[in-house]
């Protein structure tokens, strides 16, 4: 690690826990509450032809994944630079 | 040549030799047989030919692939060390006959890679072991929690193995005729050689070969069928208006008379039955055979949608209540599993460095999520097949698909009422793996296509059994022989230990399937609530809490499990309901309790020591790879790990 100091690793991290918190706040919504409690009543409405509950648990969740773990990567590789952690690999 | 280039071409060659089979069928110059049989020859010499090139006996080699592989490729090696041939052939299936209630599992199983990302996959490669219990020997100070990680490991990976080893069994006999216990060592073959010869680096680039054949012949034969009646290539988004007619003739069909007389006609076979059963005197086979033709029976007479007067049909009805319960602890229970699971967690150790293995994680789910998000349409496409083509039609002139795969087995279409034509209820599924199975022939494809098929399935149980048949071999001979029994072994000795156990293993495997166990299938669904009971508590809390100790990890890891088993065996043998939770999701209790006992026991005993917990803080900041890569000494892991304790 290039050296950092106390503040630049407290700043890190902080970002990093914040980073953390939030996707799995998005996580736990888009599961268990758009595509697992509202299921029922989403499928009130269409979307491309499907029913809105159905397609938020076979496919809009999915692509939120995908997404989510996509920007972790992307912001905390950025952070990273930002701090000059470089890794030899 | 460059990676991109050889797996390019690779890719390009495989096309065109699916192609040249196509024309060769076409001019009639092979039989269907011969098609099974190169596509199975061709795919195993593929894996046999990677495992000889790729051979090792570097220790980081063999262990983590040197550490070298490249983000894209290791997303994709996970992608088809994760997709079992339960994914391939039996999820759109499983979809079909569930509905809704099914997209757990497609949820439960992508979803998981986000816990992996965020909780675990950086820290464990910035941590650089070479095996999970690696990680937990080191982090929790001594062989305690490693064994404990060990027998974790093995009671996860080998029921896995074993459904695997049946999946490939099942392939090799259905596609080509092979006796089934012929077709489980002749897959083998295609396994060992790999791993024996060049462990984690030659099955690394066996799995990409195999991803690159299980995507392509997955998607072709839906692809093409959402082309052919939608003018639109890409089912995903044509699916919706299959729903929509699915649910129009669901409710058609419950209103209809003559499927009303021939649920009717279901009914009363099953009240017989029933009746028989309560009647009392009988055998216990008889007593058997009984309970399965009223299960059955009771299938056939339930009509596809609740009520005639009902909006949605049972397909797109989302439970309620219990069934709602059960719907998010089975999907929580499989994410942490999928979080939890040894033989993909080792795959982060493989690449060069932190970053990479964050974007390696986001590259797995997107190749995972590339199947996962094309089942339902699988399912959705079966069921417009059967509602809209089949029934109906005369029983004279049933479609060329059913013709064709009725011996098989998977279903058989019955005149319940005798008047020549299909109803719904007359067409019984004895097993769901029909959908993907037969739906090149639904789609009105080639035979060259069924065998893509039968090499797509082939390459998702190998390439699983691949990463689980090593996990086990390292588990015993890196963390049991090595760090606990004998750390004096020489590199060479341990090595020859590896590929010993790595063959007894497969050849234990071989010999467990071939007794065809039923509850196989279960067990799988229990090595998920296992591994998530038991190794996600530990490692989250060692990664993300420098206060979590040796005590408090061990007895947490037991408690979990032991919690997680009681309630999986109370469930399944002796009538044990809390809150209606069924078996399968099981971890939804240990899970919990692992984690709140890993915390309490922590807090009741003294800290871990202070190297440990500056170790903990010191995986929070990304740095060299701890020049593990590519070591010319071949140095082991107690260097490579700062500050073990002891």
């Amino acid at each position: 690690m290039a050296d950092l100091t106390e503040r630049q690793k407290q700043e890190y991290w902080r970002y990093n826990v914040t980073l953390t918190t939030v996707l799995l706040v998005v996580w736990f919504v888009v599961t268990y509450i758009v595509s697992g409690v509202m299921a029922g009543w989403l499928n009130n409405y269409t979307v491309l032809g499907f029913p809105l509950g159905y397609y938020m648990a076979a496919q809009g969740s999915l692509a939120i994944f995908v997404l989510e773990i996509a920007v972790y990567a992307y912001l905390m590789n950025k952070k990273d630079e930002e701090f000059g952690i470089r890794e030899e690999g | 040549m460059s990676l991109d280039k050889i797996f390019g071409l690779y890719t390009i060659g495989f096309l065109g030799v699916t192609v040249l089979i196509g024309v060769l069928e076409y001019m009639r110059l092979v039989t269907n047989q011969h098609i099974g049989w190169i596509f199975m020859a061709l795919s195993l010499l593929i894996y046999v030919f990677i495992g000889i090139v790729t051979r090792t006996s570097n220790p980081d080699q063999y262990y983590v692939a040197g550490r070298g592989v490249p983000a894209v490729y290791n997303g994709m090696a996970t992608g088809s060390d994760w997709m079992s041939a339960a994914s391939f052939i039996s999820m759109g299936g499983a979809l079909s006959a569930q509905g809704f209630a099914g997209l757990a599992y497609v949820m439960g199983w992508t979803g998981g890679y986000l816990l992996l990302a965020v909780f675990l996959g950086p820290y464990l490669r910035q941590f650089g072991a070479y095996t999970i219990p690696d990680f937990l020997g080191a982090r929790f100070g001594g062989n305690h929690a490693r064994v404990v990680g060990v027998i974790a490991a093995i009671a996860c990976s080998f029921t896995y193995l074993i459904a695997q080893v049946t999946g490939v069994g099942l392939i090799v006999s259905r596609f080509i005729g092979l006796d089934f216990n012929v077709g489980v060592f002749v897959g083998l073959l295609g396994v060992l050689f790999c791993s024996v010869l060049g462990g984690m680096k030659s099955v690394t680039w066996t799995q990409v070969a195999q991803y690159i054949i299980l995507i392509i012949s997955y998607l072709v034969p839906v692809v093409y069928l959402s082309w052919t009646m939608f003018s639109i290539p890409i089912p995903e988004l044509t699916y919706g208006r299959i729903l929509q007619q699915n649910n129009t003739r669901a409710i058609e069909i419950t209103r209809d008379a003559k499927e009303k007389e021939t649920r009717a006609l279901w009914k009363k076979e099953a009240d017989e039955a029933n009746a028989k059963i309560k009647g009392g005197n009988l055998p216990e086979t008889e007593v058997e055979t009984l309970k399965a033709q009223a299960a059955l029976a009771t299938r056939q007479a339930t009509a596809p949608a609740a009520s005639e007067d009902a909006r949605f049909s049972r397909y797109l009805t989302v439970p309620t209540g219990t069934g709602m319960w059960n719907f998010l602890a089975l999907t929580f229970c499989l994410m942490v599993g999928t979080a939890g699971l040894p033989h993909i967690l080792t795959r982060y150790y493989t690449t060069p460095s932190v970053r990479q293995a964050r974007t390696s994680v986001a590259w797995s789910l997107f190749f995972i999520f590339l199947l996962y998000f094309t089942a339902p349409a699988y399912a959705a496409f079966a069921r417009f097949t059967i509602y809209a083509k089949l029934v109906g039609t005369k029983i004279s002139e049933l479609p060329r698909w059913v013709t064709l795969w009725q011996p098989a087995g998977l279903f058989s279409v019955v005149d319940k009422n005798g008047d020549g034509i299909v109803q719904w209820a007359d067409f019984v599924v004895r097993s769901t793996d029909f959908v993907v199975l037969s739906m090149p022939e639904i789609a009105g494809l080639p035979f060259v296509i069924t065998g893509l098929v039968m090499a797509g399935g082939l390459a998702a149980a190998l390439s699983t059994a691949d990463g689980l048949l090593l996990t086990i071999a390292n588990a015993i001979s890196h963390d049991l022989y090595y760090n606990v029994i004998d750390n004096t072994a020489s590199l060479a000795k341990r090595l020859t230990i590896t590929k010993v156990l790595l063959i007894v293993t497969a050849l234990i495997a071989a010999w467990v399937s071939t007794f065809r166990v039923a509850i196989i299938v279960e067990l799988v669904a229990w090595a998920f609530s296992l591994a998530g009971a038991s190794f996600f508590p530990a490692l989250v809390m060692g990664i993300w809490w420098k206060r979590a100790n040796k005590t408090g990890a061990v007895v947490g890891m037991w408690v979990g499990l032991i919690v997680t088993a009681f309630y999986m065996i109370g469930s399944r043998f002796y009538g044990l309901s809390w809150f209606g939770t069924q078996t399968i999701a099981s971890a939804i209790f240990g899970l919990p309790i692992g984690f709140l006992t890993i915390w309490i026991v922590s807090l009741l005993t003294p800290p871990p020591p202070k190297q440990v917990q500056d170790l903990v803080v010191s995986v929070r900041y990304p740095k060299s790879g701890q020049g593990i890569k590519g070591d010319p000494l071949g140095r082991d892991v107690r260097e490579t790990v700062p500050a073990r304790a002891h």
